[in-house]
């Protein structure tokens, strides 16, 4: 029976554990950051002497931490990437925008466990030479914005954040910045523009990285908020004890998000790659399970961008033999590791952890005019071929799903997602492209049928079950 | 008079520092394109791939990017698909095939490797030995998807639309794109016909969102009025308070608009751009000298627009200067050489204007030109005045100057008085000498270009005492209406000649459209009226006159009308 590992939500349900500081400091909270400022500098074989906070992102990279926003890019490595000798200040940024459709694991977080990722922020500004910092929260958390708030305030009056930090001689500032509603504010870049009161227009890269020219054009680190979480248990346990845990380069834990048709939704979290799709949604320990009489159908793996998995698909994937040989070995769907590389080799993506399961009940052709609803809306429209192209794959998904569907839809949406992957100045343009390619392409007879259906029926004088799409007139001035 | 002097070869500039290249291919072929370029403010960034291109002789479409704007890299037309030299980790060094040809790596989507994943050329740097594929397959499928997005929820009213003619979205639809479009769902709706402001109509469903004109109207004219509302597909340009995007470069907007949104009030609906006649001229609003493209048909001028030039104006001008071109179609023009109120012939008013002249006492003349004659002209008068021994001055004309464009002096060409001789560092210093004069009695003969002197200190009673009164203008005025003899003028777009700026650019004014009635270039009768004055001969054409004009005039040695160029070229001043 595949259990939970419990880390970052370890105190989170206890019956008493509450978000004040007292609590976290009881449950040994801001150990990890009294124990880093007192570390000593570590020298290196070569000689090379390491300061107490190159030694922290040294362990960073070390821990073989990536990020959980959805990229699960190196988070050492993005440290490494922050240009160091421009002169300009260095910004970090907690991304709390969580919005990818599906997820609800940094919330937890916030709600119930501010302290954490306080700590873990304080900590990473500290490696990182920061000096000002935000955290970015989504515009629909009032309530996380006014405990994160309500905890910074706490953090300050015991002397953790503020002007010289535990006697270090270090300061820090961290802003709670909230957003106003929009998911391209959780792109990085989106997130900066928003936070520097603009649009929130992804910039375009080259030139804009942020480690180079982010938060008002100077080195800025932008880290999910579990990201920084498990600095502090980096910290804790040890870059090499931290590293044992999940699989090699998947390491550490993750807060999964399990939703849609299973007795038992909610978060989660395991050691990376050491629990499989298919205990996730079965275990009496996770999802417990299908609705009784159900059969499984289609799995969103990592938010609603990610591309669906179909039940029963077998994927060929690379694994290392008893041997160290590598060789593609079978995996069937329910048998992929939840972890970053299993789900990227199945061709999809673990992106923010979030499980959407679908069974046999559900109509994969409504389910895609759902998804392609929301990217539609969401699309910024700054770039054209996102701006255009998710308009018009929710305007053909909804005439598939109210009668006027046509034999050719399933090609014509592929063609209008093939030309926005790949295409757009950030990557909602294969967030809109991804779900509607990975849809038409597994479930491809069951859109031609609908596509069918909806011709026969024109033809034999049958009304289309719906009223036309609305043509939208906007007056504003 | 001594023999024209032989101008002197001008000094050899020193050699330029060498240029530092990078070599890279663009469609095949091996370019060494220089490994910086200027941006919009003009500082030395990475050579991109859009400009390397260039540098190969390659346009790759852009809707978005401007030379002279802030990078958006959102409308990705310029897309290409690209590749670069494939390293090797441990040498860094490039691998090579077996015939010793670097291996190039091409860029494909991380994740579906088959797929060339493009670039955006506008904004990404070349690197050495780079591959740019401007007309690949993958190159052109990407352009004819970015095209049937942008059409997508365009009206297609080009038929009704003014831009068409010279709409980027009709050119590059004919170059790049596909006959049909896949799409057939309701396209979305936007308000149409907006009043952004006094000067400026916006069409929303026009407009592909490519945000030069925010841009420009926030980085470059300093006014930040213009903005995005609502999300997605949807967007919409807005101005921050409707009907309020004011200022006074608002007009270069709709030069900016790639496609039919922006138009001018000014313009919209009056002509289709094919049937007009550009002609290169100068703007003569102020002493900037903008250079300007005039628009004209069958004589008529509809409209200016500005001409790129980076040593004057770039490619911007003020919208006080844009729509300063009515006048010149005014019907109360001066048409008719008249003396003494009687229409006579040019032949007759010029010979009596010279025997007068002639007869006239050294002192007894006075001559006001005016600083918005050419500079040609005002050599020619000062000639005049030199044998006849008159006082001369023009009339000083100054305003508020403001960041960018428009220049405090509202002449446009009061270097071309000085440098001619015609006034002083202080123009309008003689003008109350020669009020004075004319009281006293000594100055019995005003010759008057351009001005209207009662408005400067030489009211009506002042020449009611005048023996004669030479006139020469465009439009009536108090001046003209007291004239024994008036000359019809020429405007600028009627005739050639040049105009010196105040930072000293000598330009040159083409002539678009013919002068009305018998209204003659103030250069070509004047050349008579000096022959029959001085006796000198030698320059019925407007090349000659300025030929003559380079030899005699100190600032202008060396240069020749035929090496001034569209562009115009520096002068002492």
């Amino acid at each position: 029976m595949a259990e939970q590992f419990k880390l970052i939500t370890k105190h989170l349900d206890e019956p008493g554990f509450s978000p004040d500081i007292e609590c976290y400091l009881r449950h040994g909270g801001y150990a990890a950051l009294r124990k880093a400022v007192a570390s000593p500098s570590r020298e290196l074989a070569d000689g090379k002497k390491l300061s107490p906070q190159e030694v922290l992102r040294e362990d960073v990279k070390a821990s073989g931490l990536r990020g959980r926003g959805g990229a699960g890019f190196s988070a050492g490595l993005k440290w490494s990437f922050v240009d160091r000798r421009s002169g300009k200040p260095i910004y970090l940024i907690c991304n709390a925008d969580e919005s990818e459709p599906g997820t609800f694991k940094d919330r937890q977080i916030i709600h119930r466990d501010p302290h954490q990722l306080i700590e873990g922020m304080i900590l990473s500004c500290w490696a990182n030479d920061v000096k000002l910092a935000y955290i970015y929260i989504r515009g629909e958390m009032p309530e996380g914005a006014r405990l994160l708030n309500v905890a910074l305030k706490e953090v300050r009056s015991k002397g953790f954040l503020g002007k010289n930090i535990l006697g270090t001689g270090y300061d820090l500032e961290i802003h709670v910045h909230r957003g106003a509603g929009a998911y391209i504010c959780g792109e990085e870049t989106g997130l900066i523009e928003s936070l520097e009161g603009k649009r929130a227009y992804p910039r375009i890269k080259p030139p804009y990285f942020p480690a180079i020219l982010g938060l008002y054009m100077c080195p800025t680190i932008v880290n999910n908020v579990e990201t920084l979480c498990h600095v502090t248990h980096i910290v804790n346990m040890g870059a090499a004890e931290y590293a044992k845990l999940g699989t090699p380069n998947n390491t550490g834990t993750r807060i999964v998000s399990l939703s849609g048709d299973i007795n038992r939704p909610g978060y989660y979290e395991i050691e990376v790659g050491k629990v499989t799709l298919g205990q996730l949604i079965h275990d009496s320990n996770f999802g417990g399970g299908l609705k009784p009489g159900r059969s499984l159908k289609a799995i969103i793996p990592g938010g609603s961008s990610s591309k669906v998995l179909k039940a029963g698909e077998v994927f060929k994937l690379n694994r290392k033999g008893p041997d160290g040989q590598m060789s593609k070995v079978d995996v069937p769907v329910l048998d992929l590791p939840y972890d970053f590389d299993s789900l990227q080799q199945a061709g999809t993506m673990s992106g923010s952890s979030a499980v959407i399961v679908l069974d046999d009940s559900r109509s994969m052709v409504v389910t895609l005019g759902n998804l392609s609803e929301f990217y539609a809306h969401e699309s910024c429209g700054q770039c054209t071929p996102c701006r255009e192209g998710a308009l018009w794959l929710a305007k053909a998904t909804h005439r598939l799903t109210h009668g006027e569907g046509r034999k050719e839809d399933t090609s014509y949406l592929a063609h209008i997602a093939q030309n926005i992957q790949g295409r757009t100045i950030c990557a909602f343009g294969e967030a809109a492209a991804w779900p509607v390619l990975s849809f038409v392409k597994k479930f491809k007879d069951e859109f031609d049928a609908q596509g069918a259906a909806d011709e026969a029926a024109r033809a034999n004088g049958i009304p289309p079950t719906h009223r036309p799409s609305p043509v939208v007139t906007l007056n504003l001035h | 008079m001594s023999a024209p002097a032989i101008p002197a070869p001008a000094p050899a500039a020193p050699a330029p520092p060498p240029v530092e290249t990078l070599t890279v291919k663009v469609n095949g072929k091996t370019l060494q394109v220089p490994k910086t370029h200027p941006d919009w403010q003009g500082k030395p960034q990475p050579t991109t791939m859009l400009q390397a291109a260039r540098c190969g002789g390659v346009d790759i479409p852009h809707y978005c990017y401007h030379d002279k704007l802030p990078i958006a890299g959102n409308c990705r037309m310029c897309l290409v698909e690209f590749g670069t030299l494939m390293m090797d980790p441990a040498t860094r060094k490039p691998i090579l095939n077996e015939d010793g040809t670097p291996k190039i790596s091409k860029s494909v989507l991380p994740y579906e490797p088959g797929t060339p994943r493009g670039a955006i050329s506008c904004a990404t740097p070349i690197s050495p030995g780079m591959e740019i594929y401007a007309d690949s397959p993958a190159t052109k499928q990407m352009r004819e998807s970015v095209l049937e997005s942008l059409l997508i929820n365009h009206p297609l009213d080009c038929t009704i639309c003014d831009q068409a003619g010279e709409c980027k979205l009709q050119e590059y639809s004919v170059e790049h794109g596909q006959a049909g479009s896949h799409f057939v769902e309701a396209k979305v709706h936007k308000p149409k016909a907006v009043d952004l402001g006094p000067r400026i109509v916006l069409d929303d469903e026009r407009c592909i969102l490519c945000t030069r004109c925010i841009r420009f109207t926030k980085d470059i004219a300093g006014d930040d009025a213009l903005g995005i509302v609502n999300r997605g597909s949807y967007n919409t340009i807005s101005a921050f308070q409707t009907g309020k995007f004011d200022n006074n470069y608002t007009l270069n907007t709709v030069d900016l608009c790639p496609v039919g949104a922006l138009t001018s009030k000014d313009f919209r609906f009056k002509m289709r751009v094919w049937f007009l006649k550009e002609t290169k001229s100068l703007c003569t609003g102020c002493g900037t000298g903008c250079n300007i493209t005039v628009g004209s048909r069958e004589g008529i001028i509809h409209r200016y627009e500005p001409r790129e030039n980076d040593a004057v104006n770039g490619p911007w001008m003020c919208d006080t200067g844009r729509l300063n071109y009515k006048w010149i179609g005014r019907p109360d023009r001066l048409t008719e050489v008249r003396v003494n109120g009687q229409k006579v012939t040019w032949a007759t008013a010029v010979k009596d204007i010279g025997s007068r002249l002639i007869r006239a006492s050294s002192g007894s003349v006075a001559l006001i030109a005016s600083a918005r004659q050419t500079t040609e002209e005002l050599f020619l008068l000062k000639s005049l005045a030199t044998r006849l021994g008159a006082v001369t001055d023009s009339v000083p004309r100054e305003g508020e100057a403001d960041h960018l464009l428009v220049n405090a002096d509202r002449n446009p060409n009061t270097n071309g008085t000085r440098l001619t001789g015609i006034a002083f560092t202080e123009a309008g210093m003689q003008l109350p000498l020669i009020a004075a004069g004319i009281e006293a009695g000594t100055i019995r003969t005003l010759i008057v270009f351009g001005e209207d002197v009662t408005k400067h200190g030489i009211g009506p009673e002042l020449l009611a005492k005048l023996e004669m009164l030479v006139v020469s203008d465009i439009l009536p005025n108090a001046t003209t209406a007291v004239a024994t003899h008036l000359l019809p003028g020429a405007s600028h777009a009627e005739k050639r000649g040049t105009f010196i700026s105040v930072k000293g650019r000598l330009q040159k004014l083409t002539k678009a459209v013919e002068s009305p009635g018998d209204a003659r270039a103030e250069w070509e009768f004047l050349h008579e009226l000096v022959h029959d004055v001085t006796g000198r001969n030698g320059f019925t054409s407007i090349e000659g006159l300025f030929n003559l004009m380079a030899r005699e005039t100190p600032a202008f040695a060396g240069l020749e009308w035929a090496n001034i160029g569209d562009k115009g070229v520096d002068v002492k001043i």
